[in-house]
């Protein structure tokens, strides 16, 4: 504003004041330059920085566009570890088998839920597998009860799933999954589901805690009953429960949902902030001066108020976003969260319980490293965030 | 008592110092503070040197009076002697020395400096309400102390704690022993610190304005207490005060401070009689007085830059029958109501019946003590708070009853101008969007150029710098802030203008400033002031009519040089009494 202003007067020409080098910092400026004297705070920010430049990379598809092509053997291990693990990795592929490797160490295990069908039909078919990516005989149908489910699987990966056995390696650098798809870019896609999930139901709940909590605080009276009744009544419901109620509702599985989920029960905490905030200031010198000058209600309340509260809602904001992409992740592992053909560190956490007892530790550890990364550099960043925004502590010294 | 001997003077914890000394003698100073430098880290390269290489002495039994305005480092000093300051952005120079007993207190190690501090050193706060810990009983919190230094325990400590607050005057300590803080009255809380200060019988007490958030009768009493105690214990005070009229009272020795230096020490007498130093005559002139009303109060630059007050001629104050009258409040009434029980409510009556006509271009000064309803009358006419009952006429208007729509025309017609003017003030916005931001919501100026050009306007007129414009409020001092919240009030022209409190939080020589900056534009734009003060020097500078109050009701209302000569209910003699009328008027007093 003040910018603008001095173009206008040196436009007038009556008075020119070139004052644009003369207007002061705000206090954002100054947080922000107390945030970058921070070095964990920079160091966070550089690493959740570098997390949401991956997200939008893999989002525009620049990025982990091909991850669901099987590009390894199954559970290829990563290229890091010895080569006698490889070698026993590479005797696992069966030309035939896509799906179910027929190695030693596969038949000594029971854990793969459908090794045992799989294992009836080798004995019923002898050694007459249908190759990779071809459709099921109407013969097969009436033995195999999962050949729709294939054939479905099949059609729905498309081509980026058909890729000769010979053509795999027996290695990827961090490893590849059940289906011999690359870990790592799995996880860079998985990144962008649940940074993604995070940010925007992070988004959404602020944004509804903040406006109730607004309304509440600033009203006071009927309407903050009201909306203290909604908060209880919300707040007495367990959360896992009340997700799992409104995924019932909602009926469909999706990132839209989830978003949806997360921001419809986690507005709570922000609300409580927010209103005790808004009680706090809406009695304050400067609030009753803008009403004394004829300020509207709305006026008083977004105008005034809250830029004085926004670093409130700022560091929320953070928190939730942290607490949301755990969310996410326990939602998609407990089977609540994205559909099966969307990769997600949940997604990927459940698949690994699995492949853990199999000793195929790398996607549980991508996975992990992944998100442990980005939410201790995301809280330490909202660590440094609060501490360059509590006006508290900006030294006065006395007198 | 064994504690303190075993902290005090034991031949073992003998320094160095004490053998060039000769040891305690009447003649020492109990305390001397020897080329005291401490500086603030502001961040990793910059300091700020808050007290300069400072020197003085604290006689025995005797008190001394640290004077000066916010930022002189008179309470970094106090808190140094101490061993408060906060270690992490602190520096004391290695040289300063605040001898104790032939000891260095800034070199003795934390535990030696606990058991001084509290036992041979105590100090009270200004703030009686948040130096007390609310959740327990001033009993307990006095019992504390001294178990925690006197070794006492139960029953004894308990009976000692009920002659203390016996002795600072407590009324039924029986009773009050086991009230909360809550549960006092301010100036109770401050004497119940009174009790955990002196509950060791320390040999010095520093009081770190110790009356500046009491009303002046309680101030008076305080005040009294305070030297009663320092001659019967035979302890010094350090008394520390921006207030140099409290300072005429109390102290035997003045230390006038600026800017981290001294200016000037010596006995009272020399100090108030004689001044050497401009700054101290400067602050003794801009203190609006009781028997004088010059036409322009004379402010600090006067002093150091020019030659002196200019001119001494008075201003005539007071009100005619046939002023016009702007504003006639009728039977104005204020209710507060609390829940009490399930469907009971009690009401509170915090305004009763007040009436009062405010003549046009007028000062009318509103006093009374805290709880007396004053800001209430000034906010219910702003309607920032719903009146009860009554009404204000304002160009044959009622504001009062008229609806909100209509009363936003009439809104910039009547303005407020509030106490702190670190808090009426939007921390996020610019001084130019502060100041602009009226004349957008009342349409006034006809495009923001035009706003602009006014707010420049505005601005040179309460004094401030053009460049202000684009700063933030935080970059300016207290005076500068309420210059600005003047601004912002005038951008609307009203015709009244409420100061609520608006001189009372600034220094005394910013105060003389804001108090000529009102008085010049009442004589240029013919403004009615409604002046809402505790401070009753003020009011009688500043009124032309002076309207007393107590507990809601209107007590007296005269003009004010009748009302300050003669008054003619008990109370506001009473009151009158209170206020601190310095070392002058100590001594008239004293020979009467």
């Amino acid at each position: 504003m003040a910018t603008n202003i001095a173009t206008l007067r040196d436009g007038s020409g009556a008075l020119v004041r070139d004052k644009r080098h003369a207007v002061s910092p705000g206090l954002w400026v100054l947080a922000w330059r107390r945030l970058t004297s921070d070095m964990v705070g920079m160091v966070g920010l550089a690493i959740v920085a570098a997390f949401i430049v991956m997200m939008i990379l893999s989002g525009v598809g620049l990025l982990a566009k091909d991850w669901n092509r099987e590009v390894g053997v199954n559970y290829a291990p990563p290229s890091f570890v010895d080569s006698e693990a490889a070698t026993t990795a590479t005797q696992q592929v069966h030309p035939g088998a896509e799906t179910a490797p027929a190695g030693s160490e596969y038949q000594s295990t029971i854990v793969d839920p459908i090794g045992d069908v799989i294992e009836r039909l080798k004995s019923g078919k002898g050694e007459s597998q249908p190759a990779a990516g071809q459709p099921a005989t109407s013969d097969e149908k009436s033995v195999d009860p999962l050949a729709d489910v294939m054939a479905d699987i099949r059609a729905g990966k498309g081509v980026g799933a058909a890729v000769k056995a010979e053509e795999r390696k027996a290695t990827l650098p961090f490893g590849g999954d059940k289906w011999g798809r690359d870990v790592l870019k799995k996880t860079i896609k998985g990144s962008e589901t649940s940074i993604f999930v995070g940010l925007a139901s992070a988004a959404l709940a602020t944004f509804l805690g903040t406006l109730f909590g607004a309304l509440a605080g600033y009203y006071g009276k009927w309407i903050d009953d009201f909306f203290n009744w909604f908060y209880s009544v919300f707040s007495s419901i367990p959360y896992l429960l009340l997700i799992l109620a409104v995924a019932a509702v909602l009926q469909q599985k999706g990132m839209l949902t989830i978003i949806l989920i997360l921001g419809l029960t986690g507005w709570t905490g922000v609300f409580r902030l927010i209103r005790a905030e808004y009680l706090k200031h809406k009695s304050r010198e400067y609030v009753q001066a803008a009403d004394a000058i004829g300020a509207s209600n709305g006026r008083r309340m977004f105008i005034h108020i809250f830029p004085n509260v926004s670093h409130v809602v700022l560091v929320q904001l953070s928190i939730l976003v942290v607490a949301f992409i755990k969310s996410e992740v326990i939602l998609s592992f407990l089977g609540f969260g994205v559909p099966v053909d969307v990769v997600s560190w949940g997604s990927m956490l459940n698949e690994a319980q699995n492949e853990l007892i199999l000793g195929k530790w790398w996607q549980l550890v991508a996975a992990t490293v992944a998100m442990a990364t980005l939410v201790t550099a995301f809280s330490l960043f909202t660590d440094a965030l609060r501490d360059a925004l509590d006006p508290k502590l900006k030294g006065r010294l006395g007198a | 008592m064994s504690a303190r001997s075993n902290g005090g003077d034991q031949p073992g914890s003998m320094s160095s110092e004490r053998r060039m000394r000769t040891g305690p003698s009447t003649s020492d100073p109990l305390v001397s503070v020897r080329n005291l430098r401490i500086s603030f880290r502001l961040d990793r390269q910059t300091t700020f040197e808050a007290v300069k290489g400072i020197s003085f002495d604290i006689p025995r039994n005797s008190t001394v009076a640290l004077v000066g305005e916010s930022g002189s480092g008179k309470s970094v000093t106090s808190l140094a002697m101490l061993g408060l300051l906060p270690p992490e952005n602190s520096i004391i120079d290695p040289s300063s020395e605040v001898l104790y007993g032939g000891r260095n207190l800034l070199a003795l190690p934390v535990g030696e400096l606990r058991k001084l501090r509290g036992a041979d050193i105590s100090m009270i706060f200004q703030e009686p309400m948040t130096s007390l810990n609310p959740v327990f009983t001033v009993g307990w919190q006095l019992e504390e102390v001294l178990r925690l230094h006197m070794g006492m325990s139960g029953r004894k400590a308990r009976k000692r704690a009920m002659d203390l607050l016996r002795e600072v005057g407590i009324p039924e300590p029986e009773r009050r022993i086991d009230s909360f803080p809550s549960q006092l009255s301010g100036g109770q809380q401050q004497r119940v610190m009174i009790a955990m200060a002196i509950a060791c019988e320390p040999k010095l007490l520093i009081a770190d304005e110790p009356t500046t958030a009491l009303d002046v009768t309680i101030q008076k009493q305080i005040l009294e207490l305070i030297g009663d105690l320092q001659k019967k214990h035979q302890m010094s005070v350090l008394f520390i005060t921006h207030d140099l009229a409290v300072v005429g009272e109390i102290a035997d020795y003045v230390v006038v401070m600026r800017n981290g230096e001294i200016r000037e020490q010596g006995p009272a007498k020399a100090v108030f009689e004689s001044p050497r130093d401009t700054y101290t005559k400067a602050l003794l002139m801009c203190r609006p007085q009781l028997d004088r009303r010059p036409a322009r109060l004379p402010v600090i630059d006067d002093f150091i830059n020019g030659p002196g007050p200019r001119n001494t001629e008075e201003r005539k104050r007071g009100v005619k029958p046939n002023d016009a009258i702007v504003l006639d409040v009728r039977n104005l009434g204020k209710s507060f109501y609390s829940r009490e029980g399930v469907f009971g409510k009690r009401e509170f009556k915090a305004v009763k019946d007040v009436s009062f006509q405010l003549p046009k271009g007028k000062t009318l000064g509103l006093v009374g003590e805290s709880g007396s309803g004053k800001t209430t009358v000034g906010l219910t006419l702003m309607r920032l708070h719903e009146a009860t009952t009554g009404e204000a006429i304002f160009e044959g208007r009622d504001l009062l009853s008229m609806s909100p729509s209509e009363f936003m025309q009439y809104k910039r017609r009547i303005q407020i101008i509030f106490q702190n003017p670190y808090a009426s003030l939007n921390p996020r916005f610019t001084v130019g969007q502060i100041i602009v931001e009226p004349m957008q919501i009342h349409g006034i100026g006809s495009s923001a150029q035009e706003r602009t050009d006014m707010a420049f306007e505005l601005l040179n007129k309460v004094g401030l710098a053009e460049v202000s414009f684009y700063k933030y409020p935080h970059e300016f001092s207290g005076g500068q802030r309420q210059r600005i919240a003047i601004a912002r009030c005038l951008t609307m022209k009203p015709d009244i203008l409420i100061c609520d409190e608006s001189v009372s939080a600034l220094d005394v020589s910013v105060q003389a400033q804001v108090l000529n900056l009102l008085q010049d534009l009442q004589d240029e734009f013919g403004l009615s002031y409604i002046f809402i003060s505790h401070d009753l020097a003020v009011v009688k500078y500043i009124s032309d009519q002076v309207m007393v109050m107590n507990d809601g009701e209107i007590v007296e209302i005269a003009n004010s040089d009748e009302i300050y000569r003669h008054p003619k209910m008990p109370y506001t003699q009473r009151l009158l009494a209170s206020i601190p009328r310095g070392w002058h008027g100590q001594r008239a007093r004293a020979s009467d």
